[in-house]
């Protein structure tokens, strides 16, 4: 019943969003941001995205697939950035408690998503509670036309959608950003001691607000892709659970390297539908406990971390705290 | 060069004092503020009267006696998750995880009450519960703070995914025992000889729970202010390198303040099903444990302080569930509200703690000089 071949490309489909929402928290950590707002960030990019899409799809319009994939994915980014802005706003400039502030992001963000997709699946008289963005998905899920042909090679390479290889593509550009450029040095420097970044003439609350809020907008777009891509368009509440607090949880399995996330997004998406691949018969009860093995390999993995404590491995050393140049 | 032109518009110094008038005249503008946005929104988006709505909401908390005891039962509960988080903030140990060690309460208690209900008198029952709740919610907060003290382990995350550990066993055993079969829940426990429950006292179901968090809640106050453990987890949370100066063992003191945390959420998973509730679900805990951070975060970890920021959440989200039902909206409105709230009292923290000076009032000050 096992088959690899079907396995593996549900995993990698399932690993997009939690790649892509690791890469933006990546980007918050690296600044020195612990935004724990973003599982509540996707859910807004994600809601953005699907009200976007509604709304053009039942204007009457004749539906434009170039437009039909522009329509979402604008609104997504303008509400991810949104909720960006109100994380720095708080933190950077107000100096606030990240870790509350995060929390009260989650708070709003989770019920924003569900009070907007509760109000759409109302406008549309559905029996079922959710949406469905048939044209919409159907437009985001297109994959080369040839893949089909090409046996096992195409299924675990190119049967993706475009979305799917852009997140890659994301992944390893902010790699090479953070690792290799000066934008990326200067970043580092913030995230590890802003007192030192301030000396050397680095405007820090410029670069916290530019990588809180793009990485906010990855992360949105992480939710977009779930519900347009893995959900094939279909919008249902709190479906999307609890997969931002495991995109939080990968940027330290990934040691913050946005191209390590990608192989480890893929493991993580693997142990999230394992349960469904494991043959546990009439015995329901068990597929509850193979649910668990996210969590607990996340578990293990932090203790791992920890137990090698080597210096690169660390968290960038200011993280989690706020900087006031007078407080020197 | 002309020094005046160069100033900035803004200039920001801390504050070395604050008067506690000031202070709460800050915060409660805060949530005025709020409000007005929160009514600017609910009119944006449901096209209703926000006095209207606000009216509900009151109703919704305070409109009858039934309804102000289901607001306290909550406000309890709330309350005592909120008082457990505090000494582990307070110490800077960041606990998400106070959902799954009241899971853990939960599961323990729950465990008892189903396998134990004909073995044991209905008081021994109660006791048993008890200390394997306890039990349980202080394993649950013992495993993090172990691999923090020891290793340094990250312990926001850690927590955090202890939760979900915590909900997967639950969601098992509720399958295990789920009544009747194929439903995929458990039910009330012991409907018929109400074996475990906890008794009613004077009449009100709701009023030993209540009484059991206030006596929690001044405990936990003269915990941290007046005992010596209580001052040893504070001088953790400002600097580890001080408390290792004047020797302090700190991975005793982190291992020790969660244990604490721990057994307070163990009870409370306990109350949650021997006293209120009765059942087990997966989302009994109902997010308390973030909420819970939130509350003590805002009453700066002050155990009485709590009580009015519970008030202020429990309130949100009662109100939220009946404008919810009372204008047909989405339950989820009353969180967006929170949210919004949560967002300007935040925020106003810097108002208290930073004083702003504008160029020209900076100007003035230097003249008075």
């Amino acid at each position: 019943m096992f088959s690899l071949v079907t396995f593996i490309p549900r995993a990698i489909v399932q690993s997009i969003p939690l790649l892509l929402g690791c890469i933006g928290e990546t980007l918050n950590e690296k600044s020195g941001s612990l935004n724990l707002g973003i599982p509540g960030v996707m859910y807004v990019g994600a809601i953005c995205g699907v009200i976007g899409s509604f709304f053009y799809e039942n204007s009457g319009a004749a539906f434009n697939p170039v437009i039909g994939l522009i329509i979402p994915i604008v609104c997504c980014m303008l509400g991810s950035l949104m909720m960006g802005l109100i994380f720095c706003f708080l933190t950077v400039t107000l100096r606030a408690n990240q870790n509350v502030t995060g929390l009260a992001m989650t708070t709003f963000g989770v019920g924003f998503g569900n009070f907007f997709g509760g109000s759409i699946i109302k406008l549309t008289n559905a029996e079922v509670p959710s949406i469905a963005l048939s044209a919409t998905s159907k437009a985001f899920k297109a994959s080369l036309p040839f893949a089909g042909k090409a046996g096992v090679f195409g299924k675990l390479f190119l049967s993706y959608s475009f979305m799917t290889y852009v997140a890659i593509a994301i992944a390893i550009f902010t790699a090479y950003v953070l690792k290799r450029t000066r934008t990326g040095l200067e970043l580092r420097a913030v995230g590890e001691n802003p007192a030192t970044a301030d000396a050397a003439g680095i405007n820090i609350n410029r670069y916290k607000y530019f990588s809180i809020c793009i990485g906010c907008m990855i992360a949105g777009i992480g939710g977009l892709y779930y519900v347009l891509d893995y959900a094939s368009g279909v919008w249902s509440n709190d479906a999307f659970g609890d997969r931002g607090w495991l995109a939080i949880a990968l940027v330290i399995f990934s040691i913050w390297r946005p191209n390590w996330a990608i192989w480890e997004s893929m493991l993580f998406g693997g142990l999230y539908i394992l349960y469904l691949y494991i043959p546990t018969g009439a015995n329901f009860a068990m597929k509850e406990i193979y649910k668990m093995l996210p969590y607990v390999v996340t578990i293990i993995v932090l203790i791992a971390i920890s137990l090698r404590n080597r210096h690169e491995n660390q968290p960038p050393e200011s993280l989690g705290l706020p900087y006031f140049r007078e407080d020197r | 060069m002309d020094k005046q032109k160069k100033e900035p518009l803004i200039h920001i110094t801390k504050r070395k004092e604050i008067s506690k008038k000031h202070e709460w005249a800050i915060r409660l503008g805060s949530i005025l503020i709020a409000l007005v946005v929160c009514a600017i929104i609910t009119t944006i988006t449901t096209h209703l009267n926000p006095i209207s709505v606000y009216a509900t909401m009151i109703d919704g908390s305070f409109g009858s006696e039934r309804k102000i005891w289901a607001l306290l039962k909550e406000l309890s509960i709330l309350l005592m998750v909120s008082v457990a988080l505090a000494p582990a903030f307070k110490m800077k140990f960041w606990n998400l995880g106070g959902g799954g060690q009241v899971m853990a309460g939960v599961l323990a208690t729950a465990t008892c009450m189903i396998t134990l209900d004909e073995k044991l008198s209905n008081g021994m029952l109660i006791f048993v519960s008890l200390i394997a709740a306890l039990i349980a919610g202080a394993l649950w907060a013992f495993i993090p703070a172990f691999c923090k003290a020891k290793w340094n382990t990250n312990e926001t995350l850690f927590t955090l995914m202890m939760n979900y550990v915590a909900t997967q066993i639950v969601a098992y055993y509720i399958i295990i025992w789920e009544t009747p079969k194929g439903s995929g829940k458990i039910g009330i426990i012991n409907p018929n000889t109400n074996a475990g429950w906890l008794p009613t006292v004077a009449g009100k179901q709701y009023l030993l729970p209540v009484l059991i968090s206030i006596a929690v809640t001044i405990f936990m106050y003269i915990y941290l202010r007046y005992s010596k453990q209580g001052y040893e987890l504070s001088v953790v949370g400002e600097s580890q390198n001080t408390a290792k100066y004047v020797g302090i063992n700190v991975g005793k003191v982190i291992i020790r303040t969660l244990i604490l945390c721990g057994l307070i959420c163990g009870l409370t998973g306990w109350l949650l099903v021997a006293g209120t509730d009765h059942t087990m679900t997966t989302t009994l805990e109902a997010g308390r444990g973030f909420l819970g951070v939130m509350v003590a975060w805002l009453a700066h970890f002050n155990p009485l302080g709590m009580v009015l920021s519970g008030l202020l959440m429990v309130f949100m989200s009662r109100g939220g569930g009946e404008i919810s039902t009372a204008f047909g909206l989405n339950k989820s409105f009353g969180d967006i509200l929170t949210g919004v709230i949560l967002f300007f009292v935040i925020g106003s923290e810097f108002f208290i703690n930073y004083q702003v000076h504008f160029r020209k009032s900076h100007r003035k000050e230097a003249a008075d000089v």
